[in-house]
């Protein structure tokens, strides 16, 4: 026979039981659609998490003290026997060419107190650089000065202004961080989080007079911004080898780039995307199930006109691929449902959520749709030999036509 | 046509065996009209499901037009079904889901014969059993009658040369069963081998033979008029 015409008598065996076909339909539709969206948000994690890091800067290098053996996220306990001075961020700047500016970075976090209003807060010792390298924004006043490494400055991040000073303009005012007192001389425009620290909750002071206040030696790390994105892997190396002289021959900085760091979550996301890609095909498997469950059950309700097939001349295989159709007829058409719902389904999410960059990857969206093809022939695969092999005898005997 | 010789039939059941068919040997030539007559239990159904080569005998030969079915596996005899022989059961056995033409379609369709082949074919098998304004009326809009004669146009659509009927009337009313009886006849006299199984003796006595049976066995074997 015809596939045309095997589609047709198998189509119509579907059209039998409408609501049970789109029943069984409609499981393999959720479970195309939700593998199609929990890829989709892996993936718009993945973005969103690449995105916030080129907007630090995609030229950037993290120096941090301590060596570790792998490439890969900061080490956790700095055990570097020479600790990371501002001299060693100007030497950066001096020695290697590819690098435009150096910021270097004391963190710490103090109670900042204004009048009777007081909060923690992260505080974080740097220079003007850091403005240019975190590509930060001033709202009002002016950032950290160029030249005094120890003024008793402060600029304050948007919310930390908020809460201290309830909208009153804060600057030329007092902010005692730890004891100490400030004048704050800024306020940074409100940027949100950024992996992992909030900057609107941040005060920024210059960098010596962190180190003071926190009793410190060593600065926590340094940012440099190198010129071109092609250069950063030389200029790395490059600030490996200047770092490694100056501390009398050994090697116990690591500089991180951009891309190292990226590199490290792109993986993780991949994983997670995979893992949630794992999860859904756990529904595509049980919608599978849904199916064979149909089949077998219109194979019982149809024996007679099994029965009746094989008296006209229908063979084993024939029953067999009528049956198998029937199930792949469903969970394609299901796949279909679930690939425009699922994509459907993104578009409205990114709508709601305009910020996240919600995006079903090829890959996910291929796979469960050729997956959801298959799961109708593996689970029709049973009924489908059930039917094959009734006794067309004991079929035809059933009263009901 | 059909030789069988001595053919036996045993189930098993409930651990002991049950013998439907004893011994059975006879031959049927092509063109006759036979009925196979017996109370409920005798074996006919049995005999019919295995000269439809639905069922194999247990014991002895059977060969359907010169070919040992013994011989033959499941796909040669879905083939000689689908080619030879046409059925008509008692309850019809019609798909609800196909019209009346849907239904006459059915075998072809499986045979790999054209759309365009088939519905001349099916409109000409309609047309001989009347029913050409119902073509395309589904088997719960047709009478009882009507139903029948559209497995009968089924059963013959592919030219068959023996068409096996089990209790054709059974289901049916004194008039309906007799159209359905008298168009089987006429096919019977157009060359058409027909074996009709029934309980009911007034329909296995217009057969010009009628083979009983009892308990599995022939007990008789008699022949009213030549065959053809």
């Amino acid at each position: 026979m015809s596939f045309a015409d095997l589609l047709g008598f198998a189509a119509g065996g579907l059209r039998g039981h409408r609501l049970r076909s789109f029943l069984s339909l409609l499981g393999v539709a959720i479970g195309v659609a939700s593998v199609i969206l929990l890829t989709s948000l892996g993936e718009g994690a993945r973005r969103f998490i690449t995105r916030e890091f080129a907007s630090l800067g995609t030229n950037l290098l993290i120096v941090i003290p301590g060596k570790t053996e792998t490439a890969g996220l900061a080490p956790l306990v700095s055990t570097a026997p020479h600790p990371l001075t501002r001299a060693d961020a100007e030497a950066l700047l001096q020695r290697v060419p590819a690098i435009r500016r150096v910021a270097p970075v004391v963190i710490g976090t103090a109670e900042a107190s204004s009048g009777d209003r007081r909060r923690n807060a992260t505080v974080i010792g740097t220079t003007r650089e850091m403005l240019h390298v975190r590509h930060l924004r001033v709202a009002s006043g002016r950032y950290l000065p160029p030249d005094q490494p120890d003024a008793p400055v402060c600029v304050l991040g948007a919310r930390l202004q908020r809460e201290l000073f309830a909208g009153q303009n804060p600057l030329g005012e007092w902010v005692r961080i730890g004891g100490w007192r400030f004048r704050v001389i800024g306020v940074i425009a409100p940027r949100g989080t950024s992996i992992g620290m909030d900057l609107d909750e941040v005060v920024a002071i210059p960098v010596d007079t962190a180190l003071r206040l926190f009793n410190r030696h060593s600065l926590f790390r340094i940012l440099a911004e190198v010129e071109a994105h092609t250069q950063v892997n030389a200029a790395a190396r490059a600030a490996v080898a200047v770092l490694t002289e100056r501390h009398a021959g050994q090697e116990d900085v690591t500089v991180l780039t951009q891309d190292s760091v990226l590199s490290g979550f792109d993986l993780i996301f991949r994983a997670l995307t995979a893992a949630l890609a794992g999860i859904a095909a756990i529904s595509l498997g049980v919608a599978g199930l849904g199916i064979m469950n149909v089949m077998l059950v219109s194979v019982s309700e149809r024996t007679a006109e099994i029965g009746l097939l094989k008296a006209v001349g229908v063979t084993h295989r024939q029953v067999t691929a009528v049956f198998l159709v029937e199930a792949a007829i469903l969970s394609t058409a299901g796949g279909l449902v679930g690939l425009l719902g699922g994509l459907g389904a993104g578009r409205v999410l990114q709508v709601v959520y305009p910020d996240f960059p919600f995006h079903a990857p090829a890959w996910a969206v291929a796979a469960a749709v050729a997956v959801s093809c298959l799961v109708g022939l593996v689970f029709g695969l049973v009924p489908a030999r059930t039917a094959a092999r009734l006794d067309p005898i004991r079929a035809l005997i059933r009263r009901k036509a | 046509m059909i030789e069988l010789a001595g053919v036996d039939r045993t189930y098993v059941v409930g651990g002991s065996p049950l013998h439907a068919l004893r011994q059975v040997t006879f031959t049927i030539a092509a063109g006759d009209y036979v009925s196979v007559m017996g109370p409920s239990g005798s074996g006919k159904s049995t005999l019919l499901h295995i000269l439809g080569c639905l069922d194999r005998p247990t014991a002895g030969s059977y060969r359907f037009a010169g070919a040992d079915t013994h011989q033959l596996d499941e796909d040669q005899l879905s083939r000689l079904r689908r080619c030879q022989i046409g059925f008509v059961f008692q309850f019809f056995h019609l798909i609800p889901r196909l019209t009346a033409a849907g239904n006459v379609e059915l075998p072809m369709v499986f045979a790999g014969i054209s759309p365009e082949q088939r519905r001349p074919r099916v409109a000409q098998a309609l047309a001989r059993v009347g029913l050409t304004p119902r073509a395309h009326h589904r088997p719960d809009q047709l009478s009882g009658g009507e139903q029948q004669r559209v497995a009968i146009a089924r059963a013959v659509v592919m030219e068959p040369h023996l068409l096996l009927a089990d209790e054709p009337t059974g289901n049916l009313d004194h008039t309906s069963g007799r159209e359905i009886i008298t168009l089987m006849e006429e096919m019977n006299r157009a060359g058409l081998t027909l074996i009709v199984v029934t309980h009911d003796p007034r329909l296995g006595e217009r057969a010009r033979r009628r083979i009983r049976l009892s308990d599995g066995e022939v007990i008789a074997d008699e022949r009213l008029a030549p065959p053809p």
